[in-house]
C-alpha cells in the first residue's frame, strides 16, 4: 500500500542537491509493523519525513495507496499519515484527552468542535493503548513511557492507515522499549494499520516486525527478519571491531 | 470535557465584570455626575444639565469603548504572538509595530524641527500623527512579512522583529537628541499613550480595525490549537504553517497597529493579560482563552483607566504607567502563589 521507487532523499538548496540516500525501492503492506535501523546520522529521519511528505524528496516516486504522494494535498495527507515524532509537544499544559483530541483536527469543522464521531474514535484509541486512567492529567505530569503511549494515541485519534514513528522506544526503560513496540505490534494485527518505524532497538525489532528495513551509508536493504538474517545483512551495519552479530540468538552480542 | 462548564461560567463572570467596571468608568472624574444622571444620560437621554450630558456622550463614553477596544486588541494580539511563537515573552510588539509606529510619530514631530521643514504646526495635528504611526508600523509589518517569506522557522521572526525594534529605537534617539525640548516633550507625551481625546469619528475607525483583527484571530482558533504540538505535528494534521503564520501576523498588526495609532504605544496590556487568565482559567483551548482573552483585557485596561483618572482629584496619570504599575504586581502575585509555571 505504501512503495517507493527509486528514490532519492534528501535536501534541495539552490546551488546543489545534497542527496542522503539513493535508488530506495521499499514496499509496505497493509497490517505490516516495519522496523527501520540504521547508525546515527545515516538519514533515517530523512527518510521517515519524505514518506511521511513533510519534505520534498529529490528523484523516484512514491506512492500512497495508489496516490502520487506529492499530489496528495494537505488534508488528504493529514486523512492518510499520522506521525509520533522524538520531538515533544510544546505546551505540556495540555491534558492528554486535548492532546489526543487534536489527532481529530483533520476532520473537524472551522472552529475545531468535536463531533460524536469524533469522541468516539478518541475514546477508542485511549482504550487500544490502555491508557484510560491518565485521560484526565496533564502532559507535565506523565512520566516518558506514558507521554509516549499518548502520543501514539493521538496518532491512532488520527484514524489513518499508516502510522510513521521516529524513534518511539528514546528515553525509556528496558521494559516499557519492549512495551511499545509490541504495542505497536497489536495494533498491526487489531486495526490492520501499517506501522513504520525507526529504531536502534535491533534485537527487539527483530522479535516483532514483519520487515525490516536496514539503512547502510551507500544501501538500503529491506525484507523479514529471516530473509535478512540469511543474507547476513546485519552483519555490515555497524563497524566489526566492539560488536557482531550473533545468528544462532539473533542479537548482537559484544566481542570478548 | 468536565471543565467545560465551569470554563463557560467564567466567561460569563468576565463579561459581567466588563460591563460592571464600564459603568463605573463612565460614573467617575473630575467632575462629578450623579449616578442617577448617568443612567438616564445612557439610556434614557435625558438630563437637566447640558453639561454632563455633554461629558457622558462626547468624552468619557468615547473613552470607555477606546479603553474595550484597546485593552481587548491588545491582549488577543498578546496571545497570537505568545502562542504563534511559543514564547511566554512575547507580546503585541515583538514584531516591532509599535517601534515603527514611534518612529513614524518621531519623523512628524522632531523631525520636522530638526530637518527644518516647514512649520510644525501644520503638520502636527492628531490625524497626522494617526497617519504617521499607522504607516511607521505598516512598513515595518511589509519588512517583517517579507522576511517571513523567506524564512521557514518562525523563532527567525521573533529576532527580526526585535532587530526592527533596536533600528527604529535607534533612529528615534539620533532624532531626540537633536531636537529642541518642547518638540521632545511632545513626543514623550506621545509615547505615555492616552485613551482620552478620540472622537465618535475615531473610535468607529478604531472599532473596524478591531473587529477585522478579532474576526481573523477567531478563524486562527482551530491552527493555535494544533500548534500547541508544534509545528512538525500541526503540518502532520494539515495545517499550512506559512499561510497561518501570515494570517496571525496580520490580525496582530491589524489590532495593535490601529490601537498604537489611536491610543499610544500601550505595551504591558498585550503581555500580561493571557497570563494573568490562564492563570484564572487553566486550559490551553484557544475556544476558551480568545474570548476570555478579550474580556480581561478589556477589564485590565478599564481598571487602569479609572486608577489613571486619580479619582476624586484633577490629575490624569499616564496610561502606559499605570497599567505596568497595577498589572505587573498582579502578574507577579498570581505567578509565585502557583509555583510551577508550566506554558
Amino acid at each position: 500500500m505504501i512503495t517507493a521507487k527509486d528514490l532519492s532523499i534528501g535536501y534541495r538548496n539552490k546551488s546543489a542537491d545534497t542527496c542522503i540516500a539513493s535508488a530506495i525501492d521499499l514496499e509496505i503492506g497493509e497490517g505490516e509493523l516495519v522496523g527501520l535501523i540504521g547508525v546515527n546520522g545515516v538519514g533515517k529521519s530523512t527518510l521517515l519525513r519524505s514518506l511521511s511528505g513533510v519534505q520534498p524528496y529529490l528523484k523516484g516516486e512514491v506512492s500512497i495507496l495508489n496516490k502520487n504522494l506529492q499530489k496528495l494535498s494537505s488534508e488528504d495527507l493529514a486523512k492518510t499519515i499520522s506521525v509520533v515524532l522524538t520531538e515533544q509537544p510544546i505546551s505540556k499544559n495540555l491534558s492528554v484527552s486535548e492532546l489526543i483530541a487534536l489527532g481529530r483536527q483533520p476532520y473537524t469543522n472551522w472552529i475545531g468542535s468535536l463531533s460524536i464521531e469524533d469522541r468516539n474514535k478518541i475514546q477508542t484509541s485511549i482504550e487500544l493503548v490502555n491508557i484510560e486512567a491518565l485521560k484526565d492529567k496533564r502532559c507535565f505530569e506523565l512520566s516518558d513511557g506514558q507521554l509516549q503511549k499518548v502520543l501514539i494515541a493521538r496518532a491512532l485519534a488520527q484514524d489513518t492507515p499508516f502510522i510513521i514513528l521516529d524513534e518511539p522506544t528514546t528515553h525509556l526503560d528496558m521494559y516499557h522499549q519492549a512495551y511499545v513496540l509490541k504495542l505497536l505490534k497489536k495494533l498491526t494485527t487489531e486495526t490492520n494499520k501499517s506501522i513504520l518505524f525507526a529504531t536502534h532497538e535491533i534485537n527487539l525489532a527483530l522479535q516483532l516486525c514483519d520487515k525490516i528495513i536496514i539503512m547502510e551509508k551507500d544501501k538500503v536493504i529491506a525484507g523479514s527478519p529471516k530473509e535478512l538474517i540469511e543474507k547476513n545483512a546485519f552483519s555490515n551495519i555497524f563497524p566489526s571491531d566492539l560488536i557482531y552479530f550473533d545468528d544462532e540468538s539473533i542479537s548482537f552480542k559484544i566481542r570478548t | 470535557m468536565p471543565y467545560t462548564a465551569r470554563y463557560k461560567g467564567l466567561l460569563l463572570l468576565l463579561f459581567v465584570l466588563v460591563i460592571l467596571m464600564a459603568l463605573v468608568n463612565v460614573s467617575l472624574g473630575s467632575v462629578e455626575i450623579p449616578l442617577k444622571d448617568i443612567f438616564s444620560i445612557l439610556f434614557t437621554k435625558g438630563t437637566s444639565q447640558e453639561s454632563w450630558q455633554y461629558i457622558i456622550l462626547e468624552y468619557r463614553l468615547p473613552k470607555v469603548f477606546t479603553a474595550i477596544f484597546t485593552g481587548s486588541g491588545l491582549a488577543v494580539s498578546g496571545l497570537l504572538m505568545q502562542t504563534l511563537f511559543r514564547n511566554p515573552l512575547a507580546g503585541p510588539y515583538v514584531l516591532g509595530l509599535s517601534s515603527g509606529a514611534s518612529l513614524g510619530v518621531a519623523i512628524v514631530i522632531m523631525g520636522a524641527s530638526v530637518f527644518g521643514v516647514g512649520t510644525a504646526a501644520l503638520l502636527l495635528s492628531k490625524w497626522s500623527l494617526v497617519i504617521a504611526s499607522s504607516l511607521g508600523s505598516l512598513l515595518v509589518l511589509v519588512a517583517v512579512l517579507l522576511a517571513s517569506a523567506k524564512l521557514r522557522d518562525t523563532m527567525a521572526i521573533l529576532i527580526i522583529g526585535l532587530m526592527f525594534a533596536s533600528l527604529t529605537a535607534a533612529v528615534v534617539s539620533v532624532l531626540a537628541y537633536f531636537s529642541p525640548a518642547a518638540q521632545l516633550q511632545q513626543y514623550i507625551f506621545w509615547s505615555f499613550g492616552s485613551l482620552g481625546n478620540l472622537s465618535w469619528q475615531e473610535v468607529s475607525i478604531l472599532a473596524i480595525f478591531w473587529f477585522l483583527g478579532i474576526v481573523l484571530a477567531v478563524f486562527c482558533i482551530k491552527n493555535l490549537n494544533t500548534l500547541l504540538l508544534g509545528e512538525n505535528y500541526a503540518r502532520s494534521l494539515g495545517v499550512k504553517i506559512s499561510t497561518n503564520r501570515f494570517i496571525i501576523i496580520i490580525a496582530t498588526s491589524l489590532l495593535a497597529g490601529s490601537i498604537t495609532a489611536f491610543a499610544g504605544p500601550i505595551a504591558f496590556v498585550g503581555l500580561a493579560v493571557p497570563h494573568l487568565i490562564r492563570q484564572v482559567i487553566p486550559t490551553n483551548d484557544h475556544k476558551i482563552l480568545l474570548p476570555a482573552v478579550i474580556f480581561g483585557g478589556a477589564i485590565l485596561m478599564l481598571v487602569c483607566d479609572i486608577a489613571a483618572q486619580l479619582p476624586g482629584t484633577e490629575y490624569t496619570l499616564p496610561i502606559n504607567a499605570i497599567t505596568s504599575i497595577i498589572g505587573a504586581p498582579v502578574v507577579i502575585w498570581l505567578l509565585i502563589r502557583k509555583r510551577k509555571f508550566i506554558f
